[in-house]
């Protein structure tokens, strides 16, 4: 199995983890690609974390406001109507057990990673970038007629595997 | 005796959710106490008494590691037990937690049973009250 195929296989099956163990959601048949980096804009949550090492890039998460709520609402047991704090840290820690499951697998090939804080951006018509590679591999998994989307990039850190993991993704508004 | 428990997280999610799974768990349980980071942690530990803390490893200022090194390193603190709460999955930072004396871990994401084995360890059944 090359890393393309353990990276979409870990995301996958971390999700579902995840979902499973922490929602008490099953969710679906999945649908996974590798795309470029799009410039189309952003309306919703994006969960952002840096990933470091002999390896280097970001995973993140996004879904609509709607979906996030129902997110937190899962998770917390709780009743979340609209985005807030409480969603938006329910978002984050989302991300981080998703990815940080990845991580985990891919320390197996790669070697020692670490990961940053996760960010989240909540927003209208932001676009995001990361600054190193373009190649993201998408996986997105249908759930109560919208999709939540769960991208990693990554590339070999040319800088060596002692980098501190930081910040990679970037948010900006988009000119209305 | 009733027990009181510290739990360190930088997620208000995840405290919010280890607060409902110890409730549920039917051990004696006086009082939950919340901590955001390590530094947080050790300021309360300095104030409360607590019978068993519950910590996150990767967190800002002070992570869990730091914060287990320090309550081992304390006289008054060594024999709370640490139990880490962690995606970390590598050998690394779990092995270095064994090492500084944590009393066991569990990966994110967690089950409630998969909490209530391990606190079952240092807290008692309430119907033994």
């Amino acid at each position: 199995m090359n890393l393309q195929h353990l990276i979409l296989d870990s995301v996958t099956q971390s999700t579902l983890n995840v979902f499973s163990t922490m929602l008490g959601v099953e969710l679906g048949p999945v649908e996974a690609s590798v795309e470029q980096s799009t410039p189309d804009a952003n309306d919703g949550v994006v969960s952002f974390i840096g990933v470091a090492g002999a390896w280097a890039g970001t995973g993140s998460v996004s879904c609509s406001p709607a979906l996030a709520c129902r997110v937190c609402s899962q998770m917390l047991m709780t009743e979340a109507t609209a985005v807030n704090e409480e969603v938006l840290d329910a978002v984050a820690e989302l991300t981080n057990m998703i990815i940080g499951n990845v991580k985990n697998d891919l320390e197996k090939e790669v070697g020692p990673l670490g990961l940053s804080i996760p960010t989240v951006v909540f927003g209208r018509n932001f676009q995001t970038k990361s600054a190193g590679t373009t190649e993201w591999i998408v996986v997105r998994f249908p759930w109560e007629g919208e999709t939540l989307l769960v991208k990693v990039c990554l590339a070999p850190n040319e800088k060596g595997a002692h980098t501190h993991p930081h910040m990679v993704g970037h948010a900006y508004a988009l000119d209305t | 005796m009733e027990s009181d428990i510290l739990v360190v997280d930088d997620s208000a999610a995840i405290r919010k959710i280890l607060q409902r799974v110890l409730r549920q768990t039917g051990m004696a349980i006086q009082k939950i106490h919340e901590a955001g980071d390590g530094q947080e942690a050790l300021t309360l530990l300095g104030t409360q008494q607590v019978d068993l803390v519950l910590s996150d490893i990767n967190m800002p200022k002070m992570d869990g590691l730091q914060l287990l090194a320090a309550v081992k390193a304390s006289a008054q603190l060594r024999h709370i037990p640490v139990i880490m709460i962690t995606t970390e999955g590598g050998e690394t930072k779990v092995g270095e937690a064994l090492r500084l004396g944590a009393a066991g871990y569990v990966r994110k994401p967690f089950t409630a049973d998969q909490i209530k084995e391990k606190v079952a360890r240092f807290i008692e059944p309430a119907e033994q009250l």
